[in-house]
């Protein structure tokens, strides 16, 4: 078994609305800052001791798919890394 | 007729259920959802509120309680479901009705009366109303926004399982009656069931004439009498 990390990023679909990203864009903006856009996106680093690295993206995916993610609204992507 | 409404942790809205299914006569029980459902049961209250904190999206967490699948158990043998507020959260969380329900467009907390178009009058939830007639309920949420993608929103409407919509005082549903940027400005939604719903309108805040100026939402609960 060997430690990883698996990183899940949860975003939301492409076209959806995300009205606290738009709050925070304003703000930057009123802070003198330019900008053309912004997306904001949940990350989650979780750790787990897999046989390799194909099993730690499954059971991470597996994760998403249950709970970390809405398949309604989200996408979301897997990246696994050695601890 | 015995109705359960089941209480999660942070559920703040159930004791408001029990008193406004008392009212019209219903043998309501809160019933906490570690001790599983009770037997012989005649319907299930999912209550609005803050079940665990809306951490990760707001009904996510108590989705996937242990209860729930009992919940969608009982909902499949057609036990009649109502969620309202966190409640509908939860349904449409764990897949009892379609679409999901996200952070409302103003990115705020919105707590008012509403209006809203009953769409069919035809469901147990809707059958003290006329089809086309405007009730008034509150709202209070913050992620209330009803998100579905194209082809499931035009299923939604040719399967006729929208319940109500957020419409002005005279029943137009305009961009300006929609509170929080739902699309189609969907209040309610049907489930597989006619037998299940979720609203993010209180109901149970509209029945009580001790409580509210409105009475409108008894007509949703009388689904239980």
């Amino acid at each position: 078994m060997t430690a990883y990390t698996a990183t899940v990023t949860v975003r939301l679909k492409r076209g959806v609305l995300d009205p606290e990203a738009e709050t925070t864009r304003r703000a930057l903006e009123r802070l003198g800052f330019e900008l053309a856009g912004l997306r904001s996106a949940d990350r989650f680093d979780i750790d787990l001791e897999a046989e390799d690295a194909d099993e730690a993206a499954d059971r991470a995916e597996e994760m998403a798919e249950r709970l970390l993610a809405n398949p309604t609204i989200h996408d979301y992507e897997v990246a696994v890394a050695e601890k | 007729m015995t109705v359960a409404v089941v209480q999660f942790g942070g559920s703040n809205c159930d004791r408001d259920a029990v008193r406004a299914l008392s009212h019209l006569g219903v043998d309501a029980e809160r019933v906490w959802h570690e001790d599983g459902l009770p037997p012989d049961l005649d319907g299930i209250v999912l209550p609005g509120g803050f079940s665990y904190g809306d951490y990760l999206r707001a009904g996510a967490m108590a989705a996937r309680a242990p209860i729930m699948a009992a919940v969608r158990d009982a909902a499949e043998e057609g036990v009649p479901v109502l969620g309202v507020c966190n409640g509908a959260q939860i349904g449409s969380e764990s897949g009892l009705t379609p679409g999901a329900f996200t952070t409302n467009a103003s990115a705020r907390f919105q707590c008012e009366p509403v209006s809203l178009r009953v769409e069919r009058a035809d469901t147990p939830w809707t059958r003290a109303y006329d089809e086309g007639e405007v009730i008034e309920v509150p709202i209070a949420h913050g992620e209330g926004r009803f998100e579905i993608d194209d082809d499931a929103y035009e299923d939604l409407v040719a399967d006729d399982r929208v319940l109500f919509r957020y419409c002005d005082a005279d029943g137009t549903v305009t961009d300006e009656a929609n509170p929080n940027g739902s699309t189609g400005n969907v209040a309610g939604v049907l489930g597989e069931r006619e037998t299940v719903a979720v609203l993010m309108p209180h109901p149970e805040r509209a029945t009580l004439p001790d409580v509210a100026g409105s009475t409108d939402g008894e007509g949703v609960l009388r689904a239980f009498v």
